[in-house]
């Protein structure tokens, strides 16, 4: 593997661990696989696509943050105010926001960003360094990680982990767990956003097709996070999905930088991220078949 | 700690079988489709393409096909590779080839050649299949690209299929469309089929689809309001074409389509693109570069020929009769 492809497999592992923390909130705090995800990540990349393309690439994040949010508050509202089954309110959402994603972009399904500015020209000027892309995305993952590392230990954001682990006893518990739903969709959608946002100004175009199999790209990188670093807390947690994401990139990259069949190439990503899951469950099997011939004393 | 071993473990087993498998692969594959070698004097061309789907392969079999008929062969090493649908591989495949210091990047369609050339702005970059590069943003200028890019378009001649049109079925009052809108080359087509129907005086409706089971519908609705159905070389509707084909049948009504698989697959008629002259136009534009004439002295191109196709089951099905003079011009499939 090259320096380049290394670099390259570090910048979408670090773009695409944000898409990883938006479904870490919904997949494991909420306990909700979302699938919104997929029309979420466009609708960042269209918004922030629209406001480079008008020469306001930072405004465009910020817009596609907001945007993100939304969506996710309409797959809560979805499941809590009309009582659609979670799995169902994501899906909705996510075919509707095909259609606002092609009126954000105009009614293109394309927008090229060739020779516009982006953030990451910005950083390119700041930076001048050849890895002012790692360096950029390393500053806004690190902000990501902290602030909600920050906020998953407020009261709100200790209800939404309340709301996830246990919703009766929550409700029971006089906390609002609807708005919590909301507020943690809110945030786990904008979070993909954000990421869609980036990808979009960091390979200079968005399309209305980018988002396709976005939800298993990022249950994947929680997987092999969780395989490789055991989630303790939340903080761990959210450590073990950038480094889950980085991971996955690296296996992708080998797999394309051998002579292997490109054909094969979905079996082989399936596979790993089933290896990934099977290890905890196989280790557990394991462990019991030692207490069971006694040699482990407890 | 114990954990991180046992992963590391199991990661490593993985890539040794990995590899293992590759150098069995390699000696298969080796004949077809890519010639390995590691001389470093040969000239390294990375093939990219974005999912697996017959007209892009014939484009990609047909660029090496070319390169072997200028007689390129043994001069170029050619590493291909394919992003399976998943638009997240594209810079991964990219950014190695960037890595591996490829001398000529040959990205396959729109999304692949705007991150080929938003990587490099030094290694030539001849992309094949764009219909619309600027539009795409590829170049400013078709006749003189500025940067490292440049290619064969595989625009459609919309106006040539129309006039088709009128000349085999010359009382269409209404034209239908049907198409995906979340496919660029379609929406630029269809806003040229319409400009030119504009022009003419000619009413038309669309049906727009977001993927191809909604293609039934939308086409008993079209063939409903209209006395011929336009397509351009929308994948969705390619992906199910006979739905369309059967439907406008039932309704007596002609499909014209702007690729010949289309017109195979039940469609009436086209002027039509040939991929493999496609893909041969690529790899004479490929051998411009390697003898050294610079990108902005290399316009981009669009086909050279175009082809007149025509099914004539389906032409019996609708009811209309083509003379066996007028039949001369087109190549029949049935």
């Amino acid at each position: 593997m090259s320096l380049t492809s290394f670099m390259g497999a570090i910048e979408l592992g670090l773009v695409y661990s944000l898409l990883a923390f938006g479904t870490y909130i919904s997949f494991r705090i909420l306990n909700v696989a979302d699938l919104t995800v997929d029309g979420s990540f466009v609708l960042g990349a269209s918004v922030s696509a629209v406001f480079a393309l008008g020469g306001r690439p930072v405004l465009g994040l910020i817009l596609a943050l907001l945007a993100g949010a939304i969506a996710g508050i309409i797959t809560a509202a979805l499941q809590t105010n009309m009582g659609i089954q979670p799995i169902l309110a994501g899906i909705l959402t996510m075919t509707g926001l095909y259609s606002v994603n092609l009126m954000v972009m105009g009614g293109r399904a394309n927008i090229p960003l060739l020779n516009k500015e982006s953030l990451f020209t910005y950083a390119e000027a700041v930076f001048g360094s050849s890895a002012y892309r790692v360096l950029t995305l390393i500053l806004i993952v690190f902000s990501i990680f902290v602030i909600l590392n920050w906020f998953f230990r407020t009261q709100l954001g200790l209800s939404i982990r309340a709301t996830g682990d246990n919703e009766s006893m929550c409700r029971a518990s006089s906390v609002n767990t609807d708005f919590a739903k909301m507020v943690g969709f809110a945030i786990s959608n904008s979070i993909v956003a954000l990421s869609g946002a980036l990808v979009a100004q960091m390979q200079q175009s968005a399309d209305v097709n980018m988002g396709a199999g976005m939800v298993v790209i990022s249950f994947a990188s929680i997987i092999i996070g969780s395989v490789v670093i055991k989630n303790i807390n939340i903080t761990v947690g959210f450590i073990s999905v950038i480094i889950g994401s980085v991971i996955y990139r690296f296996i992708i990259a080998l797999i394309l930088t051998t002579n292997f069949p490109p054909s094969y190439l979905k079996l082989i990503s399936a596979l790993v991220v089933v290896s990934a899951l099977s290890v905890p469950s196989i280790k557990k099997k394991m462990e019991f078949r030692k207490l069971r011939s006694g040699r482990l004393k407890c | 700690m114990k954990k991180i071993v046992s992963i590391i473990t199991i990661i490593s087993i993985m890539f040794m079988l990995l590899v293992g498998c590759t150098t069995s692969a390699e000696t298969n594959e080796a004949d077809q489709d890519s010639q390995t070698s590691t001389e470093s004097s040969k000239i390294k061309i990375g093939i990219i393409q974005p999912v697996e789907h017959p007209s892009l392969n014939q484009i990609r079999e047909y660029i090496i096909k070319g390169l072997e008929e200028q007689g390129l062969a043994d001069r170029v090493e050619i590493t291909y590779r394919d992003a399976q649908g998943d638009p997240s591989n594209i810079n991964t495949i990219i950014s190695q080839f960037t890595g591996d210091k490829m001398d000529i990047i040959v990205p396959i369609g729109t999304g692949t050649a705007q991150s080929a050339a938003a990587a490099t702005k030094e290694t030539p970059v001849i992309f094949a299949a764009v219909s619309y590069p600027v539009e795409a943003g590829l170049v400013e200028d078709l006749s003189r690209p500025e940067g490292n890019v440049t290619g064969v378009s595989d625009a459609i001649d919309v106006k040539q299929i129309f006039d088709l049109a009128f000349e085999i079925t010359p009382d269409i009052k209404t034209f239908g469309f049907v198409y995906n809108t979340g496919e660029v080359n379609s929406v630029a087509a269809v806003n040229k089929a319409k400009e030119y129907l504009d022009e003419k005086g000619i009413n038309y409706v669309e049906s727009t689809i977001t993927n191809s089971s909604e293609l039934m519908q939308a086409a008993q609705s079209l063939a409903a309001k209209s006395d011929a159905i336009f397509t351009p070389t929308d994948n969705t509707v390619a992906s199910a074409m006979p739905v369309l084909a059967s439907e406008a049948q039932k309704a007596g009504i002609p499909v014209y389509t702007g690729a010949d698989s289309l017109v195979a697959d039940g469609g009436f008629a086209t002027v039509g693109i040939d991929y493999t002259v496609l893909g041969r136009q690529v790899a004479e534009m490929i051998k411009k570069v390697i003898e050294g004439e610079s990108i902005e002295n290399i316009p981009v191109e669009t086909l050279k020929e175009y082809e007149k196709i025509i099914n004539t089951s389906t032409a019996e099905q609708i009811g209309i009769e083509i003379s066996d003079e007028a039949l001369k011009e087109f190549k029949i499939v049935e």
